[in-house]
């Protein structure tokens, strides 16, 4: 009998083309998923050498960075003219190229980690990568996913391998149940929060434990999301009836004969008993509270009860990072997270711009208004989950309580379109980074759930969204 | 690429920890379709005020260090998003090597297809190189990937570990396209392998 396996081992050993003495191995690639502002560069170099796409079927384009998500993108084009030469760019490259494609004023656009999961794309055990460092998304699939820098797109392109070394295999325990209030979000804030932002490099994560087998498709994808966050390569969740249950009948998934052979295959996709790990960490589910940020650094996570730290709460480098944020933040040590005001409200995101993610914020906003002054912002991830909502009436509601509902695209999780926050403003963001300059110059970012968006979104400030749904049962 | 040469220059020493790649280059110069050009970018939001000034505070627009070509960062340096645009920025301002306690992956992968050497050392190592980086424009350091050894201004050497096939490809300068590509029978005979295996992908 062979060795006991981890997820990750199994999903590698299946794509080693060629292995160096060394351990340098020439990993293939079953999807590569490209958008417009880390490829230009690769293409560029692809004609210069005068060589081809490798395997165009096995590549998928769309632009979502830079796009506008006014209601009127359709009609105009993009005012800012080095964005608009980046998605033409990509229109171009998509063509000349022949790799699949969805373009501004397809349906299907959005997210491209967004998109690559709802058209069947994405299936388990496959490897995949982007060269954007969320691609750790897919990872909620069982496929080991990724990202890549544009030396590496290019190389992709041109040979669908990608030149790898094996990490080390880390396993993220969440065991138990979440209390009520507590969602995705929370889990993965709070093991970054416990792990830091280094505390996951040169490892593969697997997520696992009842609290996670218990979320669904979308909370899956929103805690490997931010496994790039914690610093690791990628993150993993071994698939299950509810993975199987939501890639079945996408556009991109197997059909009749060759479903039951993926199926097949797919169901060997877990980790063996007693397989190794080079770092277990241990959370308990009971344990998670709803979070948020104070500073700037997606590390920098604390319960909503709490207050905001001083610098002379760490060690080392951080005392100095941490005073840096506070200021930075415009935070007073010793000020309840609560307290804390906010103007501007972000729903969207790869990391929360699912369809799950929309009903939860409009659960908390449907019959409520958003406090006075604030500005707030619905991104919905795809124009599908566009769709569903508004079949579903959540438009309605986020409208009625005074927010935009825009076209699918990254927006305001990185701000390079016109969705930007102001000087000093201070938003309650369902997206993955708080860095400064992230969301706007000097722009201060709290990340947090979807949920907990919303309720800071009717209080105008911090809150704990748990306060709200006791008034609701009460 | 370009061959990378033994370096000895000025080290900037940058001791804050996570710094991220939003740091490095904002995401206002992601708009570029080239890959040149970033240089004067790098480390904007720091190195710049809102009008463009020079932020004198910075370490890099201080005189004696602005021509380093070494840097000596605090932990995890790199982390965030996978934009190449960071590493063509720090190649482009002229940092040939950036030593740390840690890098994030994908920074790390990144900057040895620019031609840059990431350094990893322990704390104590980087702590020694990052007093001797404050000496300023008179402390030359020397950087010998060959002998993968640092010597500081001070003639103290220390070693360092690099993958043997990472280093082989930064001193022969040699495209890692071209290499797989010399494998593509290999791939050919996986991709045969794998629509037996897994005709559905
Ligand atoms: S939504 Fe944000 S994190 Fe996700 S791909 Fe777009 S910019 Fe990156």
């Amino acid at each position: 009998m062979s060795a006991p396996k981890t997820l990750y081992d199994k999903i590698w050993d299946a794509h080693v083309v060629s292995e160096d003495e060394d351990g340098t191995c020439l990993l293939y690639i079953d999807r590569h998923l490209v958008h417009e502002v880390t490829s230009p560069q690769a293409f560029e170099g692809l004609r210069m050498a005068g060589r081809k796409v490798h395997a165009p079927e096995k590549t998928i384009a769309v632009p979502d960075h830079n796009v506008p998500t006014t209601t009127d993108r359709a009609s105009g084009v993009i005012e800012n003219e080095e964005s608009r030469i980046q998605v033409e760019a990509l229109d171009k490259n998509a063509k000349e190229f022949g790799v699949n494609y969805y373009p501004v004023n397809d349906i299907r656009q959005g997210i491209v980690h967004i998109v690559g999961p709802e058209q069947g794309w994405t299936l388990p055990g496959m490897t995949v990568v982007c060269g954007d460092s969320h691609t750790a998304t897919h990872g909620a699939f069982g496929a080991l996913a990724h990202g890549i820098g544009t030396s590496e797109v290019e190389h992709v392109l041109a040979t669908q391998t990608l030149i790898q070394k094996k990490s080390k295999n880390m396993k993220v325990e969440i065991t138990g149940h979440l209390r009520p209030g507590v969602t995705a979000k929370d889990i993965t804030l709070s093991v970054i929060g416990a792990t830091g932002t280094g505390g996951g490099t040169g490892h593969v994560i697997e997520y696992c434990g009842e609290a996670i087998r218990d979320l669904s498709m979308e909370g899956r994808m929103t805690v490997c999301n931010m496994a790039i966050e914690g610093g690791a390569r990628a993150g993993l969740i071994a698939p299950d009836e509810k993975t199987f249950e939501y890639v079945k009948g996408r556009a991109h998934a197997p059909k009749g004969a060759q479903w039951e052979a993926a199926l097949n295959w797919w169901k060997t996709l877990y980790t063996d008993e007693g397989a190794h790990f080079d770092k277990v960490v241990t959370i308990k589910g009971e344990d998670i509270e709803p979070v948020v940020t104070w500073g700037t650094s997606p590390e920098d996570v604390l319960p909503i009860s709490g207050v905001v730290p001083a610098p002379e709460d760490f060690t080392g480098g951080k005392v100095e990072a941490a005073r840096r944020s506070l200021d930075y933040m415009g935070l007073e040590p010793g000020t309840k997270l609560t307290d804390i005001k906010i103007d501007v409200v972000f729903i969207g995101s790869c990391t929360n711009g699912r369809i799950e993610d929309l009903r939860a914020a409009a659960e908390v906003l449907k019959g409520r208004k958003m406090a006075p002054g604030v500005r707030g912002m619905v991104v919905p991830g795809s124009g599908l989950v566009r769709a569903q909502a508004e079949e579903e009436g959540l438009d309605k509601i986020f409208t009625d309580a005074g927010f935009e509902w825009r076209m699918a695209g990254c927006s305001m999780c990185l701000a390079m379109n016109p969705d930007q926050l102001a000087e000093g403003e201070r938003c309650a963001s369902t997206s993955n980074r708080n860095f400064e300059g992230r969301q706007g110059y000097k722009g201060r970012t709290h990340l947090m759930s979807p949920a907990m968006a919303a309720a800071a979104a009717v209080t105008g400030h911090l809150t704990d969204v748990r306060e709200m749904m006791e008034l609701e049962d009460a | 690429m370009e061959k990378f040469e033994k370096v000895t220059g000025i080290a900037a020493p940058m001791p804050l920890v996570n710094i991220d790649t939003d740091m490095i280059i904002p995401k206002g110069f992601l708009k570029t379709i080239k890959r040149t050009g970033l240089g004067v970018h790098a480390f904007d939001e720091m190195r710049y005020d809102r009008q463009g000034n020079e932020i004198p505070d910075f370490v890099l627009n201080k005189p004696q260090y602005r021509e380093a070509s070494i840097l000596i960062a605090g932990d995890n340096f790199g982390c965030g998003s996978s934009r190449e645009h960071a590493p063509w920025a720090l190649a482009d301002f002229g940092i040939k090597v950036i030593v740390s306690t840690s890098f994030a992956d994908i920074f790390y992968n990144n900057s040895f297809k620019n031609g840059m050497l990431p350094i990893v050392l322990p704390q104590e190592q980087v702590d020694l190189l990052m007093k001797d980086a404050e000496k300023g424009s008179n402390a030359r350091m020397t950087v010998d990937l060959e002998n993968q050894e640092i010597t500081t201004s001070e003639g103290e050497t220390i070693k360092f570990d690099v993958d043997p096939f990472k280093k082989h490809c930064l001193l022969e300068g040699l495209d890692d396209i071209g290499l797989t590509l010399e494998k593509a029978a290999a791939i050919d005979a996986f991709e045969a392998q794998a629509a037996q295996a897994r005709p559905w992908v």
